[in-house]
């Protein structure tokens, strides 16, 4: 409990932080916001339309008093409009991350479909041909580009067969591209951890005294061993679950599928900076919360950690 | 067969490495058959020839002097910027390992905190905000990778600095500036150089991927990734344009990949027996 306390304290100070650092990036960004927001149909823009709306947007204050106000707005989850569809941050944000966050998920299911039977098999048949097979696999999955592979498939499945849609989303067939896409992009690395941990937990102790008492391989292997190497791949998990929501970036993009990844690159594009500040401070908490799951649930699968540090106190 | 298998993987690849990126990144400016910027409509979309040995792009730009000259694009930014994360991660980690203290964790806080971030997302974040452009992505790049380097050497080093060696260099009265030079720093040279070689890979794969949504290279100037982007719309009548890029990245990513496996398993004790 008083870990989780510390965490959450850690979560308040680094959201104090990065709300700091994503400000001084706004202000230290190349461009006038003002101008960029008066600009919308290339009418010529007067200096005291300028003052005026700089007063509006209280960016005639003092810089210290501009991110108080902006601190305030940010703790009632206010971040501003975006630049170009004049709209609150917070509510394009929200909108687009449900379909990111079941991409994310999707991904990561065609991934355990494939890294979790291929790893097993490599360990289970160690230097076999099917050890052979699965080790190559996995060396080419981590050599392919995920939008390379991504453009391959809708060539195939879109416009040679004209199977599945390639771009938008909306239904289930949407969504099958683009997570294939991912998933195999990111099985190669897992097939590997997968094989190499799941045979490093076969050779241990434990295994032999279970087959000592008797116990049937069957269980052995899915309640002793397969436990017993969850406990790196949640942990590799957990950092790559982060770097996953950048991956889903590219594929966004490349599958015009609307989340947030798409909606930062858009915004970087046309230089909204609202966007792309929400969508910082966003991800901040994202990854923080996700580390700190990750964090929990590998205590709970590995024993020896939560004695290690019930004897330390 | 396959131990012959294996010796090739193995002893070579190091080899064809090293004579790969040397080749691409010296012999660019010299042998290109065409000028890789030049634009001929009338040739535009052919196939592979001997005139145009990989054939010409939807602007008719012949596609081997474009990737040619898109090797130093990509490969060459990837090699600078993994080059500059080691000049400052190492020093840092030497630093921050040998004197350990509050300068240490000071250190180790900011590298703890970039590291929670997904490379991705913040080299996404930071291209947006200085702009995009391959400069700005080398910058992005060595934001996201110096830590890594930086927390590599602080660890060896933290564990070196106890032994008896280094006491005793003290003991005669070596400075500490010259304790990390002539001691720690071969000593972390190993780990560093698997590390980048794996590294390397990830790093064309990031520049890559940036560049094809936009956020590197800017056209005309040809990079694999933006290469990828403009053919991607003339994959039914010229497939080169998309298949040849693709390979590229996947070829240098493999090659770095298998070296840098190669490497570990020179400099890691813990990897000679033979897991993974």
């Amino acid at each position: 409990m008083k870990q989780i306390a510390k965490r959450l304290f850690e979560l308040v100070l680094f959201l104090f932080l990065l709300s700091f650092i994503s400000f001084v990036f706004m202000k230290a960004a190349p461009g006038d916001p003002v101008k960029q927001m008066l600009r919308v149909d290339d009418v010529a823009v007067t200096d005291e339309q300028i003052e005026a709306f700089k007063e509006e947007l209280g960016l005639d204050k003092p810089v210290y008093i501009q991110y108080w106000n902006w601190f305030k707005r940010f703790f009632q989850f206010d971040l501003g409009k975006s630049y170009t569809t004049h709209e609150p941050v917070i509510d394009e944000l929200s909108r687009k991350f449900p379909a990111t966050l079941l991409l994310t998920g999707a991904s990561l299911l065609v991934m355990l479909l494939i890294a979790v039977p291929v790893g097993t098999l490599s360990a289970l048949y160690r230097d076999r041909w099917i050890d052979h097979l699965g080790r190559l696999l996995a060396l080419v999955g981590a050599a392919l580009p995920s939008f390379w592979l991504g453009l391959i498939l809708i060539d195939l499945f879109s416009v040679r067969l004209n199977w599945l849609p390639s771009m938008g989303a909306g239904t289930f067939k949407h969504l099958i591209l683009p997570s294939l896409t991912l998933g195999i992009a990111m099985s190669g690395v897992y097939v590997r951890l997968v094989r190499s941990s799941l045979i490093e937990s076969l050779g241990q102790d434990f295994i032999r005294s279970a087959r000592a008492r008797g116990i049937s391989e069957a269980r052995i292997f899915f309640f002793h061993a397969f436990r017993h190497c969850l406990v790196p791949v949640i942990t590799i998990f957990g950092v790559s679950l982060g770097s996953l929501l950048g991956g889903t970036v590219i594929i966004e993009v490349l599958f015009a599928y609307p989340g947030v990844g798409k909606l930062v690159v858009d915004a970087i594009v046309q230089r909204d900076y609202p966007i792309i500040q929400g969508y910082i401070l966003f991800m901040g908490i994202t990854v923080v919360l996700i580390n700190l799951l990750v964090d929990l649930s590998y205590r709970y699968l590995n024993p020896e950690i939560r004695l290690k540090e019930a004897g330390r106190r | 067969m396959r131990k012959n298998v294996k010796l090739i993987f193995r002893t070579k690849t190091g080899l064809w490495f090293v004579l790969l990126f040397s080749a691409a990144l010296f012999t660019v400016p010299f042998f290109l058959p065409f000028d890789p910027l030049r634009t001929d409509m009338a040739n535009r979309l052919q196939p592979i020839s001997l005139q145009h040995w990989l054939g010409t792009d939807h602007l008719g730009r012949d596609i081997f002097s474009r990737m040619i000259a898109g090797a130093k694009a990509t490969v060459g930014t990837a090699l600078a910027a993994i080059l500059i994360s080691v000049f400052i991660g190492v020093p840092v980690g030497l630093v921050s390992g040998f004197f350990g203290g509050r300068l240490d964790r000071m250190i180790m806080r900011i590298v703890d905190a970039v590291m929670a971030f997904p490379d991705y997302i913040v080299a996404i974040v930071l291209s947006g905000l200085l702009g995009p452009g391959l400069m700005n992505l080398i910058l992005a790049v060595v934001a996201v990778k110096w830590v890594g380097y930086a927390r590599l050497v602080r660890s060896t080093v933290f564990s070196e600095k106890q032994k008896d060696y280094i006491a005793l260099a003290e003991l005669t009265g070596l400075g500490s500036g010259a304790i990390l030079k002539k001691h720690l720093l071969p000593h972390v040279l190993g780990n560093v150089s698997v590390l980048a070689t794996l590294d390397i890979g990830k790093t064309v794969l990031m520049i890559a991927a940036l560049s094809y949504i936009g956020l590197g290279a800017q056209p005309p100037y040809p990079e694999w990734g933006a290469m990828l982007n403009d053919g991607k719309h003339y994959f039914l009548h010229a497939p080169q344009l998309m298949v040849i890029p693709g390979l590229a990245i996947m070829f240098i990513v493999l090659l770095s990949n298998l070296y840098g496996d190669r490497l570990r398993d020179r400099f890691d004790v813990k990897h000679k027996k033979g897991v993974s």
